[in-house]
């Protein structure tokens, strides 16, 4: 039996944006992309000249606009993939994609209830995507975003999320090596405290959706059960601390 | 090799299996019997290969390799794959 693969699409660069010293988002015009869920992904292969070939999964950042698709790529260190998209592709470039991928890890407007975002580093990629739908769409659902970052250095969408913030979105700042300005929460990773917040207990049962490398998401979740929310309502996306991914 | 994925990752790759989207199946892993998305299982992935295991016992429950010709899946470590269906997308 031949199964017929699922499709690549040629993506072309048509805008850039430095998002952070080590992250750059790309604007791809996909003119066949059949739409995507806020949290959804794709797969971006790239191929070298003697046929090498290595692919990844990028997280989508936005709601799909007409043709334009939009990743925002964190820069891993040594990495076979993430530094050619965010230091060497230009305007113009072309890729291989393909998706939207996975049904599980995704929030859409016709949910109401209160969503409770955990970002960790890059992990807060496919959480930017619902922020957005979640403007976009006008949805009235309580959001808060919890976003653990190094510093105001490697926090990505900094001013976006600064203007966005009001009277359905909260966006709590953990920066886990530096804070900007004294006065505020201090330095330090999450913990029990950043979570026991008015409003947004377990008894609001809040849907949550934590993403981020893989020690944050098993400390983020860890603390979630401590402080009485259901497994089942946890949804978590993780990738590796070595890994190439976001 | 990639560790310290999970089960999310490997929708494109499944993708090339399955008609639809698995990554939000549930699975019983054959090991502990505990139930819950394929998206939750612990992924390592070996181009061309990936090996997810359950998030409570840790058994394989997955082992996946697709080459450009042709594609091997083992689940035997699950007893029970339960997917979602509908005439809507």
């Amino acid at each position: 039996m031949t199964v017929r693969r699922a499709s690549w699409r040629i993506a072309t660069v048509t805008a850039l944006r430095r998002e952070s010293a080590t992250s750059r988002t790309l604007v791809l015009d996909v003119p066949d992309w059949p739409g995507h869920l806020a949290g959804q992904h794709v797969d971006v292969r790239l191929t070298a000249e003697d046929g090498y070939s290595t692919q990844r999964s990028y997280s989508i950042a936005a709601p799909w606009r007409r043709t334009q698709l939009e990743l925002t790529v964190e820069n891993v260190r040594d990495g076979e993939v993430s530094p050619y998209l965010t230091e060497v592709v230009e305007i113009g470039d072309e890729l291989e994609l393909r998706g939207p991928i996975g049904g599980w890890f995704v929030w859409s407007a016709q949910q109401a209830e209160p969503v409770l975002l955990l970002a960790g580093g890059s992990g807060v990629v496919p959480l930017m995507a619902m922020v957005r739908e979640h403007a976009d769409q006008a949805s009235t659902a309580p959001f808060r975003l919890v976003y653990s970052t190094r510093s105001a250095v490697t926090a990505i969408y900094r001013d976006e999320l600064e203007r966005a913030a009001g009277a359905v979105l909260q966006v709590d700042w953990i920066f886990t090596r530096q804070a900007p300005t004294a006065g505020g929460r201090s330095a330090g990773r999450l913990s029990a405290a950043d979570l026991l917040v008015d409003g947004w207990l377990d008894v609001q049962r809040p849907a949550i959706y934590v993403c981020g490398p893989s020690g944050f998401v098993e400390s983020a979740a860890t603390l979630l059960i401590a402080a009485g929310h259901e497994p089942g309502r946890i949804k978590t996306e993780r990738f590796g601390p070595t890994g190439d991914q976001r | 090799m990639t560790a310290g994925l999970d089960g999310n990752a490997l929708g494109g790759m499944l993708a090339d299996v399955f008609v639809g989207d698995v990554t939000a199946a549930v699975a019983t892993c054959a090991g502990c019997g505990s139930a819950g998305p394929i998206a939750a299982t612990l992924v390592s992935t070996m181009q061309p290969g990936a090996i997810a295991r359950c998030p409570s016992c840790e058994n394989i429950v997955l082992r996946l390799v697709c080459t450009e010709e042709r594609a091997w899946l083992d689940l035997r470590g699950i007893s029970v794959l339960e997917l979602r269906i509908s005439d809507r997308e």
